[in-house]
Protein backbone atom coordinates (compact mmCIF):
# COMPACT_ATOMS: atom_id res chain seq x y z
CA UNK A 1 0.00 0.00 0.00
CA UNK A 2 1.22 3.49 -0.89
CA UNK A 3 2.40 5.42 2.12
CA UNK A 4 0.68 8.75 1.49
CA UNK A 5 -2.38 10.00 -0.40
CA UNK A 6 -2.15 13.53 -1.79
CA UNK A 7 -5.30 15.37 -2.89
CA UNK A 8 -5.74 18.76 -4.55
CA UNK A 9 -9.03 20.68 -4.46
CA UNK A 10 -10.00 23.30 -7.01
CA UNK A 11 -12.92 25.58 -6.25
CA UNK A 12 -14.02 29.15 -6.21
CA UNK A 13 -13.89 31.34 -3.11
CA UNK A 14 -17.10 30.80 -1.13
CA UNK A 15 -17.92 27.27 -2.38
CA UNK A 16 -16.32 25.56 0.58
CA UNK A 17 -13.36 23.74 -1.02
CA UNK A 18 -11.21 24.70 1.97
CA UNK A 19 -13.90 23.51 4.39
CA UNK A 20 -14.25 20.22 2.51
CA UNK A 21 -10.51 19.71 2.75
CA UNK A 22 -10.69 20.38 6.50
CA UNK A 23 -13.56 17.89 6.88
CA UNK A 24 -11.66 15.24 4.94
CA UNK A 25 -8.69 15.76 7.27
CA UNK A 26 -11.06 15.46 10.23
CA UNK A 27 -12.43 12.17 8.93
CA UNK A 28 -8.94 10.80 8.26
CA UNK A 29 -7.77 11.96 11.70
CA UNK A 30 -10.65 10.10 13.32
CA UNK A 31 -9.61 7.02 11.34
CA UNK A 32 -6.20 7.25 13.04
CA UNK A 33 -4.22 8.80 10.19
CA UNK A 34 -1.78 11.68 10.07
CA UNK A 35 -3.28 14.57 8.15
CA UNK A 36 -2.55 17.91 6.59
CA UNK A 37 -5.19 20.27 5.23
CA UNK A 38 -4.14 23.67 3.96
CA UNK A 39 -5.42 26.34 1.59
CA UNK A 40 -3.57 28.35 -1.00
CA UNK A 41 -4.96 31.84 -1.17
CA UNK A 42 -4.86 34.04 -4.22
CA UNK A 43 -6.62 37.39 -4.26
CA UNK A 44 -9.21 37.34 -1.47
CA UNK A 45 -12.52 37.71 -3.22
CA UNK A 46 -15.64 35.63 -3.55
CA UNK A 47 -15.60 33.65 -6.80
CA UNK A 48 -11.83 33.72 -7.41
CA UNK A 49 -10.23 30.32 -8.08
CA UNK A 50 -8.78 28.82 -4.89
CA UNK A 51 -6.80 25.67 -4.22
CA UNK A 52 -6.77 23.53 -1.09
CA UNK A 53 -4.71 20.45 -0.31
CA UNK A 54 -4.75 17.25 1.74
CA UNK A 55 -1.99 14.86 2.71
CA UNK A 56 -3.12 11.68 4.45
CA UNK A 57 -0.50 9.24 5.70
CA UNK A 58 0.40 6.62 8.29
CA UNK A 59 3.29 8.70 9.66
CA UNK A 60 3.62 12.42 10.28
CA UNK A 61 4.64 14.19 7.06
CA UNK A 62 7.23 16.93 7.52
CA UNK A 63 6.87 18.31 3.99
CA UNK A 64 5.08 21.66 3.93
CA UNK A 65 5.11 22.59 0.26
CA UNK A 66 2.07 22.66 -2.00
CA UNK A 67 1.17 19.45 -3.87
CA UNK A 68 2.32 19.33 -7.49
CA UNK A 69 1.84 15.61 -8.22
CA UNK A 70 -1.46 14.71 -6.54
CA UNK A 71 -3.03 11.25 -6.51
CA UNK A 72 -6.52 12.76 -6.77
CA UNK A 73 -7.97 16.07 -7.91
CA UNK A 74 -11.42 17.32 -6.90
CA UNK A 75 -13.06 20.07 -8.97
CA UNK A 76 -15.86 21.75 -7.02
CA UNK A 77 -16.77 24.12 -9.88
CA UNK A 78 -17.07 22.76 -13.42
CA UNK A 79 -16.41 26.18 -15.00
CA UNK A 80 -12.80 26.00 -13.75
CA UNK A 81 -12.02 23.29 -16.32
CA UNK A 82 -11.57 25.92 -19.01
CA UNK A 83 -9.45 28.41 -17.04
CA UNK A 84 -7.35 26.23 -14.72
CA UNK A 85 -5.08 23.31 -15.68
CA UNK A 86 -6.71 21.11 -13.05
CA UNK A 87 -4.98 17.87 -14.13
CA UNK A 88 -1.46 19.36 -13.95
CA UNK A 89 0.83 16.73 -12.43
CA UNK A 90 -2.11 14.42 -11.62
CA UNK A 91 -1.08 10.77 -11.35
CA UNK A 92 -2.35 8.54 -14.18
CA UNK A 93 -3.05 5.85 -11.56
CA UNK A 94 -5.20 8.34 -9.65
CA UNK A 95 -8.40 10.07 -10.71
CA UNK A 96 -10.18 13.38 -11.11
CA UNK A 97 -13.63 13.91 -9.60
CA UNK A 98 -15.72 16.75 -11.03
CA UNK A 99 -18.92 18.35 -9.77
CA UNK A 100 -21.12 18.03 -12.88
CA UNK A 101 -24.44 16.67 -14.04
CA UNK A 102 -22.79 15.55 -17.28
CA UNK A 103 -21.39 12.05 -17.84
CA UNK A 104 -17.63 11.80 -17.32
CA UNK A 105 -16.95 10.99 -20.99
CA UNK A 106 -18.36 14.35 -22.03
CA UNK A 107 -15.86 16.24 -19.86
CA UNK A 108 -12.75 14.24 -20.75
CA UNK A 109 -11.99 16.38 -23.84
CA UNK A 110 -11.63 19.40 -21.55
CA UNK A 111 -8.93 17.67 -19.47
CA UNK A 112 -5.92 18.45 -21.67
CA UNK A 113 -5.09 14.83 -22.49
CA UNK A 114 -5.38 13.39 -18.98
CA UNK A 115 -5.21 9.58 -19.29
CA UNK A 116 -6.39 8.50 -15.84
CA UNK A 117 -9.89 7.85 -14.56
CA UNK A 118 -12.52 10.60 -14.68
CA UNK A 119 -15.55 10.71 -12.37
CA UNK A 120 -18.49 13.08 -12.11
CA UNK A 121 -21.05 13.57 -9.37
CA UNK A 122 -24.10 15.87 -9.54
CA UNK A 123 -23.25 17.70 -6.32
CA UNK A 124 -25.65 20.59 -7.04
CA UNK A 125 -28.88 18.54 -7.26
CA UNK A 126 -27.82 16.30 -4.35
CA UNK A 127 -27.17 19.31 -2.14
CA UNK A 128 -30.40 21.08 -3.19
CA UNK A 129 -32.40 17.93 -2.48
CA UNK A 130 -31.09 17.39 1.06
CA UNK A 131 -30.02 20.85 2.18
CA UNK A 132 -32.30 23.06 0.09
CA UNK A 133 -29.35 25.12 -1.14
CA UNK A 134 -26.18 24.90 -3.21
CA UNK A 135 -23.44 23.49 -0.92
CA UNK A 136 -21.45 21.36 -3.38
CA UNK A 137 -18.55 20.68 -1.02
CA UNK A 138 -20.37 18.08 1.08
CA UNK A 139 -21.18 15.71 -1.83
CA UNK A 140 -17.67 16.27 -3.27
CA UNK A 141 -16.14 15.22 0.04
CA UNK A 142 -18.05 11.93 -0.03
CA UNK A 143 -17.21 11.37 -3.70
CA UNK A 144 -13.47 11.65 -3.13
CA UNK A 145 -13.66 9.22 -0.21
CA UNK A 146 -15.64 6.74 -2.34
CA UNK A 147 -13.18 6.95 -5.25
CA UNK A 148 -9.89 7.16 -3.37
CA UNK A 149 -10.74 4.97 -0.34
CA UNK A 150 -8.26 7.18 1.52
CA UNK A 151 -10.40 6.42 4.53
CA UNK A 152 -12.76 3.48 4.95
CA UNK A 153 -16.10 4.64 3.42
CA UNK A 154 -18.23 2.96 6.11
CA UNK A 155 -16.45 4.38 9.12
CA UNK A 156 -16.29 7.70 7.23
CA UNK A 157 -20.07 8.16 7.48
CA UNK A 158 -20.02 7.31 11.19
CA UNK A 159 -17.11 9.67 11.86
CA UNK A 160 -18.73 12.46 9.88
CA UNK A 161 -21.87 12.15 11.96
CA UNK A 162 -19.77 12.80 15.07
CA UNK A 163 -18.03 15.66 13.31
CA UNK A 164 -21.31 17.27 12.13
CA UNK A 165 -22.94 16.88 15.56
CA UNK A 166 -20.00 18.83 16.96
CA UNK A 167 -19.83 21.40 14.13
CA UNK A 168 -23.58 22.01 14.05
CA UNK A 169 -24.15 21.78 17.82
CA UNK A 170 -26.33 24.88 17.63
CA UNK A 171 -28.36 23.78 14.59
CA UNK A 172 -28.71 19.97 14.83
CA UNK A 173 -31.53 19.99 12.25
CA UNK A 174 -28.99 20.19 9.39
CA UNK A 175 -26.99 17.10 10.45
CA UNK A 176 -29.25 14.52 8.75
CA UNK A 177 -29.34 16.50 5.49
CA UNK A 178 -25.56 16.61 5.36
CA UNK A 179 -25.33 12.87 6.08
CA UNK A 180 -27.88 12.16 3.31
CA UNK A 181 -25.75 14.24 0.94
CA UNK A 182 -22.74 12.08 1.74
CA UNK A 183 -24.58 8.78 1.23
CA UNK A 184 -26.18 9.92 -2.04
CA UNK A 185 -22.92 11.28 -3.44
CA UNK A 186 -21.16 7.99 -2.72
CA UNK A 187 -23.84 6.19 -4.76
CA UNK A 188 -24.02 8.70 -7.59
CA UNK A 189 -20.34 9.30 -8.31
CA UNK A 190 -19.80 7.63 -11.74
CA UNK A 191 -16.83 6.98 -13.99
CA UNK B 1 -1.42 12.20 29.46
CA UNK B 2 -1.22 13.98 26.10
CA UNK B 3 -4.41 14.56 24.11
CA UNK B 4 -4.32 13.66 20.42
CA UNK B 5 -6.01 16.34 18.36
CA UNK B 6 -5.79 18.13 15.01
CA UNK B 7 -5.51 21.90 14.99
CA UNK B 8 -4.20 24.74 12.87
CA UNK B 9 -1.20 26.65 14.21
CA UNK B 10 -3.47 29.56 15.14
CA UNK B 11 -5.87 27.37 17.10
CA UNK B 12 -2.92 25.61 18.76
CA UNK B 13 -1.53 28.92 20.03
CA UNK B 14 -5.00 30.12 21.09
CA UNK B 15 -5.42 26.84 22.99
CA UNK B 16 -2.11 27.39 24.80
CA UNK B 17 -3.29 30.90 25.74
CA UNK B 18 -6.61 29.52 27.03
CA UNK B 19 -4.82 26.94 29.15
CA UNK B 20 -2.52 29.62 30.62
CA UNK B 21 -5.44 32.03 31.19
CA UNK B 22 -3.44 35.31 31.11
CA UNK B 23 -4.63 38.38 33.03
CA UNK B 24 -4.88 40.62 29.96
CA UNK B 25 -5.21 40.02 26.19
CA UNK B 26 -5.18 43.31 24.28
CA UNK B 27 -5.88 43.06 20.58
CA UNK B 28 -6.75 44.88 17.40
CA UNK B 29 -9.49 42.78 15.83
CA UNK B 30 -9.20 43.66 12.13
CA UNK B 31 -6.86 42.42 9.40
CA UNK B 32 -3.83 41.94 9.45
CA UNK B 33 -4.64 40.37 12.82
CA UNK B 34 -4.78 36.59 13.01
CA UNK B 35 -7.46 34.08 14.01
CA UNK B 36 -5.76 33.79 17.42
CA UNK B 37 -7.78 36.60 19.07
CA UNK B 38 -10.88 35.35 17.23
CA UNK B 39 -10.54 31.92 18.89
CA UNK B 40 -9.71 33.60 22.19
CA UNK B 41 -12.78 35.86 21.99
CA UNK B 42 -14.87 32.67 21.84
CA UNK B 43 -13.14 31.33 24.99
CA UNK B 44 -13.95 34.63 26.72
CA UNK B 45 -17.59 34.47 25.55
CA UNK B 46 -17.87 30.83 26.70
CA UNK B 47 -16.43 31.67 30.13
CA UNK B 48 -13.43 29.36 29.64
CA UNK B 49 -11.00 32.11 30.71
CA UNK B 50 -11.33 35.11 33.00
CA UNK B 51 -8.88 37.23 31.03
CA UNK B 52 -9.51 40.95 30.62
CA UNK B 53 -10.00 41.05 26.85
CA UNK B 54 -9.43 44.54 25.46
CA UNK B 55 -10.24 45.48 21.86
CA UNK B 56 -8.24 48.56 20.90
CA UNK B 57 -7.95 50.71 17.79
CA UNK B 58 -4.54 49.61 16.47
CA UNK B 59 -1.59 47.31 17.05
CA UNK B 60 0.37 50.25 18.43
CA UNK B 61 -2.35 50.45 21.07
CA UNK B 62 -2.66 46.71 21.67
CA UNK B 63 0.98 46.42 22.64
CA UNK B 64 0.76 49.69 24.58
CA UNK B 65 -2.15 48.22 26.59
CA UNK B 66 0.01 45.13 27.27
CA UNK B 67 2.83 47.40 28.42
CA UNK B 68 0.49 49.12 30.89
CA UNK B 69 -0.86 45.81 32.13
CA UNK B 70 2.57 44.21 32.60
CA UNK B 71 3.90 47.34 34.31
CA UNK B 72 1.00 46.97 36.76
CA UNK B 73 2.05 43.38 37.47
CA UNK B 74 -0.27 41.45 35.16
CA UNK B 75 0.56 38.69 32.70
CA UNK B 76 -0.31 40.22 29.31
CA UNK B 77 -0.40 38.76 25.80
CA UNK B 78 -1.28 39.78 22.26
CA UNK B 79 -1.01 38.48 18.71
CA UNK B 80 -0.44 40.02 15.31
CA UNK B 81 1.04 39.63 11.87
CA UNK B 82 2.70 41.47 8.99
CA UNK B 83 1.85 45.20 8.86
CA UNK B 84 0.38 44.93 12.36
CA UNK B 85 3.80 43.99 13.73
CA UNK B 86 5.40 46.82 11.76
CA UNK B 87 2.88 49.21 13.29
CA UNK B 88 3.96 48.01 16.76
CA UNK B 89 7.57 48.84 16.00
CA UNK B 90 7.98 51.82 18.31
CA UNK B 91 6.36 50.17 21.32
CA UNK B 92 8.21 46.86 20.84
CA UNK B 93 11.34 48.73 21.89
CA UNK B 94 9.48 50.28 24.84
CA UNK B 95 8.25 46.87 26.03
CA UNK B 96 11.73 45.36 25.84
CA UNK B 97 13.58 48.28 27.44
CA UNK B 98 11.02 48.49 30.26
CA UNK B 99 11.83 44.79 30.79
CA UNK B 100 8.19 43.72 30.58
CA UNK B 101 7.77 39.97 29.91
CA UNK B 102 4.87 40.23 27.43
CA UNK B 103 4.33 37.26 25.10
CA UNK B 104 3.44 38.20 21.52
CA UNK B 105 2.33 35.56 19.00
CA UNK B 106 3.30 36.42 15.42
CA UNK B 107 2.07 34.67 12.26
CA UNK B 108 4.99 35.69 10.07
CA UNK B 109 3.92 37.26 6.79
CA UNK B 110 5.32 39.51 4.09
CA UNK B 111 5.33 43.29 4.22
CA UNK B 112 4.16 45.55 1.42
CA UNK B 113 5.03 45.88 -1.38
CA UNK B 114 3.75 44.68 -3.66
CA UNK B 115 0.77 44.05 -1.37
CA UNK B 116 0.93 40.42 -0.25
CA UNK B 117 -0.66 38.45 2.58
CA UNK B 118 1.48 35.32 2.41
CA UNK B 119 4.34 33.92 4.41
CA UNK B 120 7.89 35.11 4.77
CA UNK B 121 9.90 36.62 7.63
CA UNK B 122 9.86 40.26 6.45
CA UNK B 123 7.81 41.27 9.49
CA UNK B 124 9.65 39.47 12.30
CA UNK B 125 13.14 40.02 10.87
CA UNK B 126 12.47 43.75 10.67
CA UNK B 127 12.04 43.62 14.49
CA UNK B 128 15.10 41.54 15.24
CA UNK B 129 16.83 44.46 17.00
CA UNK B 130 13.79 45.40 19.11
CA UNK B 131 15.02 43.53 22.19
CA UNK B 132 12.36 40.78 21.99
CA UNK B 133 13.39 37.17 22.34
CA UNK B 134 12.35 35.42 19.10
CA UNK B 135 11.46 31.72 18.93
CA UNK B 136 10.38 30.07 15.64
CA UNK B 137 8.35 26.92 14.97
CA UNK B 138 8.46 24.30 12.21
CA UNK B 139 4.82 23.25 12.65
CA UNK B 140 1.72 23.56 14.84
CA UNK B 141 3.17 21.26 17.53
CA UNK B 142 6.26 23.39 17.92
CA UNK B 143 4.20 26.61 17.90
CA UNK B 144 2.14 25.20 20.80
CA UNK B 145 5.15 23.88 22.70
CA UNK B 146 7.11 27.12 22.20
CA UNK B 147 4.17 29.10 23.51
CA UNK B 148 3.94 26.93 26.64
CA UNK B 149 7.62 27.72 27.35
CA UNK B 150 7.46 31.43 26.51
CA UNK B 151 6.06 32.93 29.71
CA UNK B 152 8.57 31.16 31.94
CA UNK B 153 11.49 32.27 29.77
CA UNK B 154 10.20 35.85 29.67
CA UNK B 155 9.51 36.03 33.40
CA UNK B 156 12.87 34.55 34.54
CA UNK B 157 14.22 37.01 37.14
CA UNK B 158 17.50 37.84 35.40
CA UNK B 159 15.88 37.94 31.93
CA UNK B 160 12.57 39.82 32.13
CA UNK B 161 12.27 40.38 28.42
CA UNK B 162 9.28 40.08 26.08
CA UNK B 163 9.05 37.07 23.75
CA UNK B 164 7.81 36.72 20.17
CA UNK B 165 6.46 33.25 19.40
CA UNK B 166 6.72 33.05 15.62
CA UNK B 167 4.88 30.62 13.36
CA UNK B 168 4.83 30.61 9.54
CA UNK B 169 1.82 32.55 8.24
CA UNK B 170 -0.69 30.31 6.41
CA UNK B 171 1.76 27.39 6.07
CA UNK B 172 1.53 26.76 9.82
CA UNK B 173 -1.11 29.23 10.98
CA UNK B 174 -3.84 27.98 8.62
CA UNK B 175 -2.80 24.35 8.11
CA UNK B 176 -4.63 21.66 10.03
CA UNK B 177 -2.29 18.93 11.32
CA UNK B 178 -2.13 16.35 14.08
CA UNK B 179 -0.97 17.68 17.43
CA UNK B 180 -0.45 16.42 20.96
CA UNK B 181 -1.98 18.81 23.48
CA UNK B 182 -1.32 18.67 27.21
CA UNK B 183 -3.98 18.67 29.95
CA UNK B 184 -5.05 22.12 31.17
CA UNK B 185 -3.92 21.40 34.75
CA UNK B 186 -0.53 20.15 33.59
CA UNK B 187 -0.02 23.30 31.51
CA UNK B 188 -1.03 25.57 34.40
CA UNK B 189 1.34 23.71 36.74
CA UNK B 190 4.19 23.94 34.21
CA UNK B 191 3.73 27.64 33.46
CA UNK B 192 3.00 28.62 37.07
CA UNK B 193 1.65 31.79 38.61
CA UNK B 194 3.21 35.13 37.72
CA UNK B 195 4.45 36.86 40.87
CA UNK B 196 6.66 39.77 39.77
CA UNK B 197 8.96 40.97 42.55
CA UNK B 198 8.19 44.55 41.63
CA UNK B 199 5.53 46.45 39.72
CA UNK B 200 4.07 49.91 39.26
CA UNK B 201 1.46 49.95 42.02
CA UNK B 202 3.14 47.77 44.63
CA UNK B 203 2.49 50.01 47.63
CA UNK B 204 5.44 48.90 49.77
CA UNK B 205 7.90 49.46 46.92
CA UNK B 206 6.48 51.63 44.13
CA UNK B 207 8.32 51.50 40.83
CA UNK B 208 8.73 54.01 38.00
CA UNK B 209 8.39 52.51 34.51
CA UNK B 210 9.64 54.18 31.34
CA UNK B 211 11.31 57.32 32.73
CA UNK B 212 13.63 59.60 30.78
CA UNK B 213 17.21 58.31 30.60
CA UNK B 214 19.73 61.06 30.23
CA UNK B 215 23.07 60.39 28.53
CA UNK B 216 24.86 59.59 31.81
CA UNK B 217 22.30 56.77 32.48
CA UNK B 218 20.88 55.59 29.15
CA UNK B 219 23.80 53.39 28.19
CA UNK B 220 23.84 51.51 31.52
CA UNK B 221 20.20 50.58 30.96
CA UNK B 222 20.98 49.32 27.45
CA UNK B 223 23.95 47.28 28.69
CA UNK B 224 21.76 45.75 31.39
CA UNK B 225 19.23 44.86 28.68
CA UNK B 226 21.99 43.28 26.58
CA UNK B 227 23.08 41.22 29.61
CA UNK B 228 19.46 40.10 30.08
CA UNK B 229 19.45 38.83 26.48
CA UNK B 230 22.63 36.84 27.20
CA UNK B 231 20.97 35.43 30.34
CA UNK B 232 18.00 34.41 28.20
CA UNK B 233 20.17 31.69 26.62
CA UNK B 234 20.45 29.83 29.92
CA UNK B 235 16.77 30.41 30.72
CA UNK B 236 15.70 29.01 27.32
CA UNK B 237 17.69 25.81 27.90
CA UNK B 238 16.51 25.46 31.52
CA UNK B 239 12.86 25.80 30.55
CA UNK B 240 13.35 23.42 27.60
CA UNK B 241 14.92 20.83 29.94
CA UNK B 242 11.98 21.06 32.32
CA UNK B 243 9.56 20.91 29.39
CA UNK B 244 11.18 17.69 28.19
CA UNK B 245 11.04 16.22 31.69
CA UNK B 246 7.36 17.17 32.03
CA UNK B 247 5.97 16.56 28.54
CA UNK B 248 8.66 14.49 26.80
CA UNK B 249 9.36 16.68 23.77
CA UNK B 250 12.92 17.96 23.40
CA UNK B 251 13.90 21.50 22.38
CA UNK B 252 17.11 23.51 22.19
CA UNK B 253 18.43 26.60 20.41
CA UNK B 254 18.18 24.73 17.15
CA UNK B 255 17.60 21.25 15.78
CA UNK B 256 20.70 19.68 14.23
CA UNK B 257 19.27 17.11 11.80
CA UNK B 258 21.71 14.36 10.67
CA UNK B 259 24.63 16.72 11.30
CA UNK B 260 27.00 14.26 13.09
CA UNK B 261 29.10 13.51 10.00
CA UNK B 262 27.57 16.01 7.55
CA UNK B 263 29.94 17.43 4.92
CA UNK B 264 27.40 19.85 3.48
CA UNK B 265 24.53 21.48 5.34
CA UNK B 266 21.64 23.92 5.04
CA UNK B 267 20.83 26.41 7.81
CA UNK B 268 17.20 27.58 7.74
CA UNK B 269 14.09 28.23 9.80
CA UNK B 270 10.46 27.27 10.16
CA UNK B 271 8.30 25.00 8.01
CA UNK B 272 10.87 24.89 5.18
CA UNK B 273 13.09 22.87 7.51
CA UNK B 274 10.50 20.09 7.51
CA UNK B 275 10.45 20.09 3.72
CA UNK B 276 14.26 20.11 3.56
CA UNK B 277 14.41 17.14 5.98
CA UNK B 278 12.73 15.03 3.27
CA UNK B 279 15.55 16.05 0.89
CA UNK B 280 18.19 15.18 3.52
CA UNK B 281 16.58 11.75 4.03
CA UNK B 282 16.52 11.07 0.29
CA UNK B 283 20.15 12.13 -0.21
CA UNK B 284 21.27 10.16 2.86
CA UNK B 285 19.71 7.05 1.28
CA UNK B 286 22.01 7.68 -1.69
CA UNK B 287 24.95 7.77 0.73
CA UNK B 288 25.49 11.53 0.69
CA UNK B 289 26.67 13.10 3.94
CA UNK B 290 24.19 15.94 4.20
CA UNK B 291 22.40 17.57 7.11
CA UNK B 292 20.51 20.64 8.17
CA UNK B 293 20.26 23.00 11.11
CA UNK B 294 16.84 24.43 11.90
CA UNK B 295 17.22 27.64 13.91
CA UNK B 296 14.57 27.76 16.65
CA UNK B 297 15.91 30.66 18.71
CA UNK B 298 16.95 33.65 16.60
CA UNK B 299 17.11 36.16 19.49
CA UNK B 300 19.31 35.58 21.43
CA UNK B 301 21.32 34.09 18.54
CA UNK B 302 23.11 30.87 19.53
CA UNK B 303 26.34 31.73 17.68
CA UNK B 304 28.88 29.63 19.58
CA UNK B 305 26.69 26.55 19.60
CA UNK B 306 25.90 26.89 15.89
CA UNK B 307 29.59 27.31 14.99
CA UNK B 308 30.34 24.11 16.91
CA UNK B 309 27.83 22.17 14.80
CA UNK B 310 28.95 23.69 11.47
CA UNK B 311 32.73 23.70 11.99
CA UNK B 312 33.43 20.34 10.33
CA UNK B 313 31.27 20.98 7.26
CA UNK B 314 32.95 21.71 3.94
CA UNK B 315 30.18 23.94 2.58
CA UNK B 316 27.07 25.48 4.12
CA UNK B 317 24.11 27.25 2.50
CA UNK B 318 22.07 29.62 4.62
CA UNK B 319 18.47 30.03 3.44
CA UNK B 320 16.96 33.42 4.22
CA UNK B 321 13.21 33.94 3.91
CA UNK B 322 13.47 37.72 4.12
CA UNK B 323 15.38 40.15 1.95
CA UNK B 324 17.46 42.37 4.22
CA UNK B 325 18.47 44.69 1.36
CA UNK B 326 22.03 44.73 2.66
CA UNK B 327 23.29 43.85 -0.85
CA UNK B 328 25.31 41.05 0.77
CA UNK B 329 22.72 38.62 2.11
CA UNK B 330 19.82 38.22 4.50
CA UNK B 331 19.78 38.44 8.32
CA UNK B 332 20.18 34.71 9.02
CA UNK B 333 23.27 34.63 6.81
CA UNK B 334 24.78 37.65 8.57
CA UNK B 335 24.36 35.94 11.96
CA UNK B 336 25.56 32.52 10.79
CA UNK B 337 28.62 33.92 9.05
CA UNK B 338 29.60 36.07 12.02
CA UNK B 339 29.08 33.08 14.33
CA UNK B 340 31.71 31.17 12.32
CA UNK B 341 34.16 34.04 11.79
CA UNK B 342 36.66 33.00 14.46
CA UNK B 343 36.72 29.28 13.69
CA UNK B 344 40.24 28.10 12.77
CA UNK B 345 38.89 26.36 9.73
CA UNK B 346 35.39 27.10 8.57
CA UNK B 347 33.10 25.94 5.80
CA UNK B 348 32.61 27.81 2.54
CA UNK B 349 29.34 29.66 3.01
CA UNK B 350 26.69 31.08 0.69
CA UNK B 351 23.34 32.77 1.24
CA UNK B 352 20.22 32.00 -0.77
CA UNK B 353 17.17 34.23 -0.36
CA UNK B 354 13.99 32.25 -1.14
CA UNK B 355 10.27 31.92 -0.48
CA UNK B 356 9.40 35.63 -0.39
CA UNK B 357 5.70 36.51 -0.28
CA UNK B 358 4.63 32.86 -0.11
CA UNK B 359 6.74 31.60 -3.06
CA UNK B 360 6.69 27.86 -2.49
CA UNK B 361 9.76 25.91 -1.32
CA UNK B 362 9.77 22.23 -2.29
CA UNK B 363 11.90 19.14 -1.71
CA UNK B 364 13.31 19.72 -5.21
CA UNK B 365 14.49 23.20 -4.23
CA UNK B 366 16.28 21.79 -1.19
CA UNK B 367 17.97 19.15 -3.36
CA UNK B 368 19.10 21.85 -5.77
CA UNK B 369 20.76 23.66 -2.87
CA UNK B 370 22.63 20.47 -1.92
CA UNK B 371 23.69 20.06 -5.59
CA UNK B 372 25.16 23.53 -5.49
CA UNK B 373 26.99 22.75 -2.24
CA UNK B 374 28.45 19.61 -3.92
CA UNK B 375 29.85 21.76 -6.72
CA UNK B 376 31.32 24.23 -4.22
CA UNK B 377 33.09 21.34 -2.48
CA UNK B 378 34.32 19.87 -5.80
CA UNK B 379 35.64 23.12 -7.27
CA UNK B 380 36.51 25.10 -4.15
CA UNK B 381 34.67 28.06 -5.72
CA UNK B 382 31.61 29.47 -3.98
CA UNK B 383 30.31 31.42 -6.97
CA UNK B 384 28.05 34.32 -5.96
CA UNK B 385 27.91 34.44 -2.15
CA UNK B 386 24.45 36.00 -2.18
CA UNK B 387 21.74 34.93 -4.62
CA UNK B 388 17.99 34.34 -4.95
CA UNK B 389 16.12 31.09 -5.59
CA UNK B 390 12.74 30.26 -7.09
CA UNK B 391 12.17 33.23 -9.38
CA UNK B 392 9.70 32.82 -12.24
CA UNK B 393 12.57 33.08 -14.71
CA UNK B 394 15.01 30.47 -13.48
CA UNK B 395 17.68 31.63 -15.91
CA UNK B 396 18.17 34.43 -13.39
CA UNK B 397 18.93 31.86 -10.72
CA UNK B 398 22.35 30.60 -9.63
CA UNK B 399 22.00 26.84 -10.17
Amino acid sequence: MKKMTEIRWHGRGGQGAKTASLLLADAAFMAGKFVQSFPEYGPERSGAPITAYNRISEERCSIHSNIYEPDYVVVVDETLLESVDVTAGLSKEGAIIINSEKPAAELRPLLRGYEGRVFTVPAGPISRKHLGAYFPNTPMLAAVVEVSKCVDPESFIKDMEVSYRHKFAKKPQVVQGNLDCLVDAMKEVKE
Amino acid sequence: MSIRDRLSGNEAIATAMRQINPDVFAMFPITPSTEIPQYFAQYVADGKVDTEFICVESEHSSLSACIGAEAAGCRAVTATSSAGLAYMNEVLFVAASCRLPIVLAVSCRALTGPININHDYSDSMAERDSGFIQIYAENNQEAYDNYLQAHRIAETADVRLPVMICEDGFITSHALENIELEEDDAVKAFVGEYNPENYLLKSENPLAVGPYGTSPYYMEARVAQAEAMKNAKRAILDVAADFEKTFGRKYGFFEAYKMEDAETAIVLMGSSAGTAKAAVDELREQGKKVGLVKIRVFRPFPGEELAEVLKNCKAVAVLDKSEGFSAMGGPLFAETASACINLDSRPKMVDIVYGLGGRDFTVKHAKRVFDRLDRIVETGETGPIYSHMGQRDQREEVQ
